[in-house]
């Protein structure tokens, strides 16, 4: 049986022009609401294209009227079936201080192996270092192989003009969006099985560890201190929390004793993915303001208890934020379901 | 196994499919995107020169800042904003969609973009480019963690065969009963055949078409034999044209005719 075509698509037609009518409203305002018996409506005329795709597709070859419901049979299949909510609304606050803590805890393990991986990192440069001094050459990056921490020390606290002077500005924007691209980058190598976030932590793990020990031995503790956690002790954990979110990443690409499919456990922990990294970047913006502003001027310009003290009080913010922020008011942030696999593409 | 089609079967049973898009078409999109992009950041460059008589510092900073924000930002505000699409994607109609047919997620639109980062390696998207040629969805890396493909999306709109199938004398309809058993022998494959010919008609060459008409009419008289006078003196064309006309359309208003003649 060939169906009759012309009528067919007249008979069509004015179902076919409401439902598109309905769905670019639908597309064009995000924010759009719908009464209960308009969506009885969408739903009907939606049922009724899909029954029409389906009976051409049965009895007739004719590919430009099949292009046509397809493409609207997609489009109100996309707007029907989606479980996930829809975000009408932007909420920065409520992100911020529930969303981005709740999304860190949620994922803590993969935030220690990321802490773990560094420290592993650390040691290594660190033992490197006392084991054999020439190691500084290949451990330590940006130019730190080139001074002696007592020269490094000296040479800043007898300075007599600001070397940052008319570029504090610009230095700082350098600094943000480095180690923003660093982030990400660390980020997207979960995709390699988490090999490449591994490696990044690590060798991040293996200067830190270098330096800290070269400062430590030339008994240079107190001016490291006050040089690196003003601004470290934020662009340190976000690197992790970049870190942690590549090995989220990785995770669900290798899936251990997960059964179900790899779309399945990507789209489950796409939302936290971008979520880390969006608080990754404003962490990474403000420890570059600190970094241009602050770290960079040591004794007799501003004391080192001075910046220690404010390290330390920005630590203890940043850890109460990330643990506390958001743990009252329910189980928190419903996470992306699962999609149950019905569909088989 | 790779595909050049992504099917989705829906709850209700329906299949439909989305045609996917080739590595070369996303290239050849993606460099007019670069070139949108270089475009931006020339206005960046020129912008940060009126800042800099104010001061260098700030000059600086603004065009490291927007440099960064263009290059990163650029494809996820466009796929957000458009559905889909940035200007590349719009010029080559291609559309990112989700892989299981789902609305487009901001978060999805962010990942896909943010894993550029990997698979531009090591240049020229060298990376990306493989992933998708191995990949049986042509995904590159951060389609693949977004769960998207990125479809063709051509220009669809109501179909109107009003024009193709314009009532004219159709001299097989004087004889109802073989015109039956026409529409009961053609199978929905050559139908479709007979129908995408007279679409595309003027797309051929005269003699390829005077050829394909020829073939196409005979294979068709093949099947059902109408009387002479229903069939002399047609060309071959309007002879598949009344073929199609039969098939898919039963036209009582050409039966009342009959009935009143």
């Amino acid at each position: 049986m060939i169906i009759d075509l012309q009528r067919f698509v007249a008979a069509g037609r004015p179902y076919w022009s409401d439902l598109e009518k309905i769905l670019d409203r639908l597309e064009a305002e995000a924010a759009s609401t719908m009464s209960l018996e308009q969506l009885t409506r969408f739903q009907r005329l939606y049922e009724r294209a899909a029954a029409d795709l389906a009976k051409l597709t049965t009895f007739s070859a004719e590919p430009e009227t099949r292009r046509y419901l397809e493409r609207l049979v997609a489009r109100g299949y996309s707007e029907i079936h989606e479980t996930r909510a829809r975000r009408s609304r932007l909420a920065p606050r409520k992100w911020f201080l529930e969303t981005l803590p709740r999304t860190f805890r949620r994922h803590l393990r993969a935030f220690y192996l990321s802490l773990a991986i560094t420290l592993a990192g650390c040691a290594f440069g660190g033992f490197a270092l006392i084991l054999d001094p020439d190691s500084r050459h290949a451990t330590m990056a940006y130019g730190h192989d080139q001074l002696t921490p007592e020269e490094r020390v000296r040479q800043e606290e007898q300075a007599t003009e600001d070397r940052l002077d008319g570029r504090k500005t610009s230095f700082s924007a350098f600094l943000m969006t480095h180690n923003t691209k660093v982030s990400i980058f660390t980020l997207a190598l979960g995709m390699t099985w988490g090999v490449g976030t591994i490696l990044m932590l690590f060798t991040n793990g293996v200067t830190l560890g270098a330096i800290a020990v070269d400062y430590v031995q030339a008994g240079q503790t107190k001016f490291l201190l006050g040089w690196l956690l003003p601004h470290g002790v934020i662009e340190i954990p976000a690197i992790l929390i970049a870190g942690q979110a590549g090995l989220v990443l990785a995770f669900a690409l290798i899936g251990w004793g997960k059964r179900r499919p790899f779309t399945a456990r990507v789209r489950e922990v796409s939302r936290d993915l971008t979520t880390l990294i969006l608080g990754v970047g404003i962490m990474l913006v403000w420890a570059g303001f600190v970094e241009a502003f602050l770290s960079q001027y040591h004794e007799p310009m501003i004391p080192y208890d001075l910046k220690i003290g404010f390290g330390l009080v920005e630590l203890t913010l940043l850890t109460l934020f990330l643990a506390k922020s958001g743990a009252k008011g329910g189980a928190g942030e419903i996470p992306a379901p699962a999609v149950v696999e019905t569909r088989k593409p | 196994m790779r595909t050049s089609t992504l099917k989705i079967r829906t709850v209700e049973g329906v299949v439909f499919s989305q045609r996917l898009a080739g590595p070369v078409t996303r290239f050849l999109a993606w460099f007019l995107d670069l070139l949108c992009i270089g475009l931006l950041l020339w206005v960046v460059s020129w912008l940060s020169l009126v800042v800099g008589f104010l001061s260098w510092n700030l000059a600086g900073a603004f065009s490291t800042l927007a440099y960064f924000v263009i290059s990163i930002g650029y494809g996820i505000a466009c796929e957000w904003g458009w559905r889909g699409q940035t200007i590349g994607k719009r010029f080559f109609r291609l559309r990112v969609v989700d892989v299981e047919g789902m609305r487009l997620q901001f978060n999805q639109i962010v990942t896909r973009n943010l894993l550029r980062f990997v698979d531009a390696l090591p240049a020229a998207y060298f990376v990306g480019g493989l992933a998708c040629w191995f990949s049986p969805k042509c995904q590159r890396l951060g389609d693949l963690a977004a769960n998207t493909v990125v479809i063709c999306n051509p220009h669809v709109t109501e179909p109107d065969l009003d024009q193709l199938l314009a009532g004219k004398f159709n001299s097989l309809r004087q004889h109802p009963h073989l015109a039956a058993r026409l529409r009961q022998s053609v199978s929905p494959d050559e139908a479709a055949v007979a129908l995408q010919s007279l679409v595309r008609r003027d797309e051929f060459d005269p003699i390829a078409r005077i050829e394909l008409f020829a073939e196409l009419a005979a294979h068709f008289r093949a099947k059902v034999e109408f009387p002479p006078e229903a069939t002399d003196g047609i060309a071959d064309e309007q002879y598949l044209r009344n073929v199609v006309d039969v098939i898919y359309r039963s036209r009582p208003e050409a039966r009342r005719d009959q009935v009143l003649a």
